[in-house]
């Protein structure tokens, strides 16, 4: 089984503040695996330790993001492929998905791993994106994966529970928390990280033209930046599971809200 | 990757292996470490689990299945061991510091022989230099090693000897050339098998700290070594052990930052929870003094080791020594006066087996003592920085 997983490097959310003077996601600090994006990479590393196969792991960003590509490849990846080019800072969602659209059509695969979404911008929308450029099935929301005669089956989220999905492959696959806590590397998968291939591929090499995609061909722009409003005092009840409950109860009551 | 020898900050492996042990350490060596030191045994449980994370390979090179890790990154593992349990972090130092006789000085057939067992933590090793009259002037060793045809009959005793009772193999240092002009020519190293008829554990010592850590007194009553096992020529014992201290003190010196961090760490907790006129004492100048010392010097103890594993590896061969005896002296009084302080800071608390930090405090007393008193450290300092003037 050949598995594509897109492992993002973005700020680590634990960090304070994430946005530079322009504002934008301020890249220059110590990047981490986008948590849904490692999610991901756990699932496809379980897939081929059972199966066989490999995993490779791509990243669009500057340079600092071969840091995270070399933690993927010391949790277990097969290799990696960093997209990079400075005429990619300030690439909107669409520009991101055409060059990792352009960088994932060069190689061979039979899933594409993706979380649904990103802690920095959140927009959840590359995952489908990428599907519809790429002509190929989207299972999102996944919280199991395993492979079928027919190609693979995927347990979906929903609001009340579970869809079971299935599809040929190859597919793409939007992976979420459900799918199991990333394992740490290992003292020897991190040594090993050392000798493993990390390709370099710019928007040349993707044969994509500077003017179409990136800053420059950027439909959306940061125009204001607003906090969100402060929240009044939060009133924190403890005490015996009971009494916390009733006075719950008639906090709401004296509202109206129940 | 940057050279390692050009740079002030640890390259990313390196951060990624730190952090791997750190983890490690604060989720399943911490909460043994109370344990170990009350129960005064080796704790093979954790052994296993270092042998099983691959930590006991990091020195070893990767044709042996090892990891091939440099010594910057040996000492990182040691440190962060330590750091949660001073007995955890010395498992490390010693089974690194015992093989490193055989990486220097062994033949291929040897590393192959040897290696790959300790690599893998199925055997443990142990170095036995000292004596009860050979402690800082080891060219008084009276252990002799006699040579019978195709082996070495050995007789004598050792003492201060790390793991010696737990190794299965032990590197002993013994006279071969009783006559050589300098005594420096005199010793020759051997790997002796625990197991040999004759290799006795005369007695365990109690000692005052790293307690899980046993110290044996050892005795040899003619037992036949192989001449193959002999590491080096002979008469060479002298200065593979040299060599040796120039790449183990800078273990011991992690085993000591670590020691201070894990002080360092306890007091601030202690400061920030510990209500006494109705703040938390960390609001108090005095106790914040004692933290920001405890904290820069802890750093700079840090940076010297750091610094001395660089240079060790890169520098000039004849400078070795020197970084090795500084890093170990300053991260040494370091420890014991940042774990003293530590214990200062929690008051009374900081002197009941309720907090780590009196268990710091005894375990930080060693790193002024052995791999090399502190006495001994200044003496290679100055005689290096002497012949270097001259």
């Amino acid at each position: 089984m050949r598995i594509v997983v897109l492992t993002k490097p973005v700020p680590d959310p634990a960090a304070a503040e994430h946005l530079g003077p322009d504002g934008r996601v301020d890249r220059t600090g110590g990047n981490v695996i986008n948590g849904n994006d490692e999610y991901a990479l756990e699932a496809a590393l379980k897939l081929v330790e059972t199966h066989g196969g490999e995993v490779t792991v791509v990243a669009m960003s500057p340079e600092t993001g071969r840091d995270v590509l070399r933690k993927a490849l010391a949790m277990g990846a097969t290799r990696g492929v960093l997209i990079t080019d400075p005429a990619l800072a300030g690439a909107d969602w669409l520009s991101t998905i055409r060059v990792l659209a352009a960088a994932v059509r060069e190689m061979e695969f039979d899933l594409l791993l993706v979380g649904v979404d990103t802690s920095d911008g959140g927009a959840g929308l590359v995952p489908a994106g990428l599907a519809a450029l790429l002509g190929l099935p989207y299972l999102s929301n996944a919280a199991t994966i395993e492979p079928v005669d027919a190609g693979v089956r995927v347990n979906r989220i929903t609001a009340t529970g579970f869809e079971t999905l299935e599809s040929a492959t190859p597919a793409v696959i939007g992976g979420t928390q459900a799918l199991g806590a990333p394992r740490y590397p290992t003292l020897k998968g991190i040594m090993g990280a050392r000798s493993k291939e990390v390709a370099v591929r710019t928007l040349g090499d993707l044969g994509l033209d500077p003017a179409t995609v990136g800053g420059a061909a950027a439909g959306t722009r940061v125009v204001d930046l607003r906090r969100p409003p402060e929240r009044g005092q939060a009133k924190m009840v403890r005490g015996p599971a009971a009494d916390v409950a009733r006075e719950v109860v008639e906090f709401l009551a004296a509202r109206g809200f129940i | 990757m940057p050279d390692p020898s050009s740079t002030f900050r640890l390259t990313e492996e390196q951060v990624q292996l730190r952090d791997a042990v750190r983890t490690l350490a604060r989720e399943q060596i911490a909460p043994r470490a109370a344990a170990i030191d009350r129960e005064g045994t080796f704790p093979h449980d954790i052994k296993d689990l270092l042998a099983r994370q691959d930590i006991l390979g990091l020195p070893f090179p990767e044709a042996y299945g090892g990891l091939g890790a440099d010594l910057l990154t040996v000492c990182l593992a040691i440190e962060e061991l330590s750091r949660a349990d001073a007995t955890t972090g010395l498992i490390l130092a010693v089974h690194a510091l015992a093989a490193t006789p055989i990486l220097l000085a062994g033949t291929p057939e040897q590393k192959q022989q040897w290696l790959p067992d300790l690599a893998a933590g199925r055997r443990l090793i142990a170095f036995a230099l000292t004596e009860a009259e050979a402690g800082s002037d080891p060219a008084a060793t009276r252990t002799r090693a006699t040579r019978d045809q195709t082996h070495y009959r050995i007789d004598g005793s050792k003492r201060f000897i790390s793991h010696a009772s737990v190794a299965d193999v032990v590197v002993v240092f013994a006279v071969t050339n009783p006559d050589a002009e300098k005594p420096s020519r005199r010793l020759s190293a051997f790997l002796v098998e625990t197991s040999s008829p004759g290799y006795a554990v005369a007695r365990l010592e109690h000692k005052m700290g790293i307690r899980g850590s046993p110290t044996a007194e050892l005795t040899f009553d003619d037992v036949r070594v192989p001449a193959a096992n002999r590491l080096g020529a002979e008469g060479e014992g002298f200065a593979i052990a040299m060599r040796t201290f120039e790449r183990s003190r800078p273990g011991i010196a992690a085993q000591a930052v670590g020691i201070a961090q894990g002080a360092t760490d306890e007091a601030v907790r202690y400061s920030r929870q510990r209500v006494q006129f109705g703040r938390p004492i960390g609001e108090l100048q005095m106790i914040q003094a004692m933290l920001a010392d405890m904290a820069a010097q802890t750093e700079a103890a840090r940076a010297l080791l750091y610094r001395a594993c660089a240079e060790i590896e890169h520098g000039p061969a004849e400078d070795a020594a020197r970084w090795a005896s500084m890093c170990k002296l300053v991260a040494g009084d370091t420890a014991m006066k940042v774990a003293t302080d530590a214990v200062q800071v929690l008051g009374g608390y900081g002197y009941i087996e309720d907090f780590p930090v009196e268990r710091m405090m005894r375990d930080a007393k060693i790193t002024q003592l052995y791999e090399g008193t502190q006495q001994i450290q200044r003496l290679v300092i100055a005689r290096s920085l002497l012949r270097a003037s001259a």
